[in-house]
């Protein structure tokens, strides 16, 4: 394999096989994230869920995408063609982006990776940034007030709860030293008797809070879904959206989800480490268990007010994260020297 | 004085008393009021009461497989019932027809013969229609009959593929009736 991946054609080949590899089973996954939402939230509210299509549902997303392909290509009057065209494209394309530095331990000893980039956290930050230009975009193109609100709202949102995302993951850069997931996820300690891996939630739990709600924030997801927000602004940027182009954000906004869940996977829980199960399914089974938090939180909490989160943003995270990091800082300046 | 008997303590006592305004809501924590430990307390209480939802069975049937049973006094489709000894009920009086409000009965009577003796009276009903897209499913049709040829059943599916089919004639209104119906009948006999 080494020889393989050492020569330079060998190395394409592995790449391209890899990233198809990884495009199927993230498609899959996203396929599956949607059915085990509808499950779920139907069963907060005390009702099956889908369960007409295939055993248990489990088709039920083939159904509603091979609907959602054969509707007409529509693009309405008075639209900015190109970018209304365009905006669906971006999001999906920065949803996936993200994947590309994202490592997923598939046994003791092999790992699965596109990039091995030594910046790798710093660079999903800004590809899952361009999710907002998606949104922004489609919302002004859609030539809808709506859409344009649900835009502006998205800008806004994204603003206030990016700063608190990076910051949120200072303290964990500052204590593994390095800022390549593989790194933050094989952080090891030497503490007396005990030497292994430690999930870093022990050591920055304020930090994972902060991660947690702005995560949400950043993926558009109830209670922070400010851009959809159906009853007010009939589906903000998606207004005037139907389907494949509609299928593109709602896939990107899946994606985004399960990148999210995976990095707080990756950066707090030890990644694909725990004790006594396999490397891959500790990883499946700490995304899921995030992915269920995420459909958790909204079947539970109501969306907030522009202003409170706003407020929640700017007056509540952002100071609590940078305290975060200037408290971090100081006990490691203590401890370490 | 009219003035005193509008007054709330002349108005008789309600049975299972409601709640007042301020009754049931908890009291609002001393001090400044809300504190950031009773915010995420209320957080953590609405994330419980959700998962508690989570681990309970659903409420819902699964429609087409389970249905919700049927008031007996429920008006679906209407049935016409025959005798235990074969004969109709239906003298063919049209009282039904004269009851219905949307006039979606019609009933054409012939006399009976000894030859061909449809019902125990004079006459009998030759053509029974009714026209199920115009009925509103009162049930005046079951109430004016004298001779209780006419009820209305349990069944609510009645969708068809065209209006022709929505005509139902009198072969299809002498299908017998859902035993359970029949035995409700027997009992109130």
């Amino acid at each position: 394999m080494n020889q393989v991946y050492n020569d330079p054609i060998g190395h394409w080949v592995v790449i391209v096989v890899a990233m198809a590899l990884l495009l199927f089973v993230v498609l899959t996954a996203t396929a599956y994230t949607v059915w085990f939402e509808r499950v779920a939230l139907g069963r907060i509210q005390r009702r099956p869920g889908p369960n007409r299509v295939g055993p248990f549902g489990l088709l039920q997303l083939a159904a509603d995408g091979i609907k959602l392909a054969f509707k007409e290509s529509f693009v309405p009057e008075k639209t900015d063609k190109v970018l209304y065209v365009a905006a669906p494209a971006i999001a999906v394309a920065a949803a996936f982006l993200a994947w590309a530095v994202i490592p997923i331990g598939l046994w003791y000893n092999v790992q699965y990776w596109i990039a091995d980039v030594n910046v790798g956290i710093l660079l999903i930050f800004a590809v899952s940034s361009l999710n907002v230009y998606a949104i922004v975009i489609g919302g002004y193109a859609s030539n809808n007030k709506y859409s344009l609100l649900g835009g502006l709202r998205s800008a806004a949102q994204l603003i206030s709860y990016e700063m608190s995302l990076g910051l949120s993951l200072v303290p964990t850069f500052m204590i593994v030293g390095s800022l390549r997931l593989r790194d933050i996820v094989e952080y090891t300690v030497h503490w007396g008797p005990y030497a292994g891996p430690l999930p870093l939630i022990i050591l920055t739990p304020i930090g994972f809070i902060i991660y947690l709600i702005s995560a949400v924030a950043e993926t558009n997801r109830a209670p922070f879904d400010l851009p959809e927000a159906e009853q007010e602004l009939i589906g903000g940027f998606l207004t005037e959206y139907s389907g494949l182009k509609f299928v593109m954000y709602y896939l990107a906004e899946y994606v985004n989800m399960i990148t999210v869940s995976a990095l707080a996977t990756l950066l707090f829980f030890g990644g694909w480490f725990l004790w006594g199960v396999p490397p891959v399914l500790a990883f499946l089974l700490k995304v899921i268990l995030f992915l269920f938090l995420y459909i958790w939180l909204r079947g539970t909490f109501p969306r907030l007010r522009y202003d409170m989160l706003m407020r929640l943003g700017w007056k509540v995270l952002l100071p609590l994260a940078m305290l975060n990091v200037i408290v971090t800082a100081t006990i490691l300046v203590a401890v370490q020297g | 004085m009219p003035d005193e008997e509008k007054t709330p303590e002349a108005r008789p006592e309600h049975p299972t008393p409601l709640r007042g305004r301020d009754e049931g809501v908890p009291p609002k924590p001393e001090g400044q009021g809300a504190s950031v430990a009773s915010d995420i307390g209320a957080l953590a209480k609405g994330l419980k009461t959700t998962l508690g939802e989570f681990f309970s069975p659903p409420v819902t049937l699964e429609y087409p497989e389970e249905k919700s049973p049927r008031s007996e006094r429920y008006r679906g489709r209407h049935y016409l019932r025959r005798y235990e000894n074969g004969l109709e009920r239906c003298i063919g009086c049209e009282l039904c027809a004269a009851a219905c409000p949307v006039g979606c009965i019609l009933v054409i009577a012939a006399e009976n013969t000894d030859e061909n003796r449809v019902s125990p009276g004079e006459r009998y009903a030759k053509t029974y229609e009714i026209n199920m897209l115009r009925c509103i499913f009162c049930g005046y049709c079951e109430e004016a009959c004298p001779v209780q040829a006419i009820v209305l059943g349990p069944e609510y599916e009645l969708s068809d593929t065209s209006r022709e089919k929505f005509i139902y004639t009198k072969e299809k209104l002498l299908e017998p009736l859902p035993p359970d119906v029949q035995a409700r009948l027997d009992a109130n006999k």
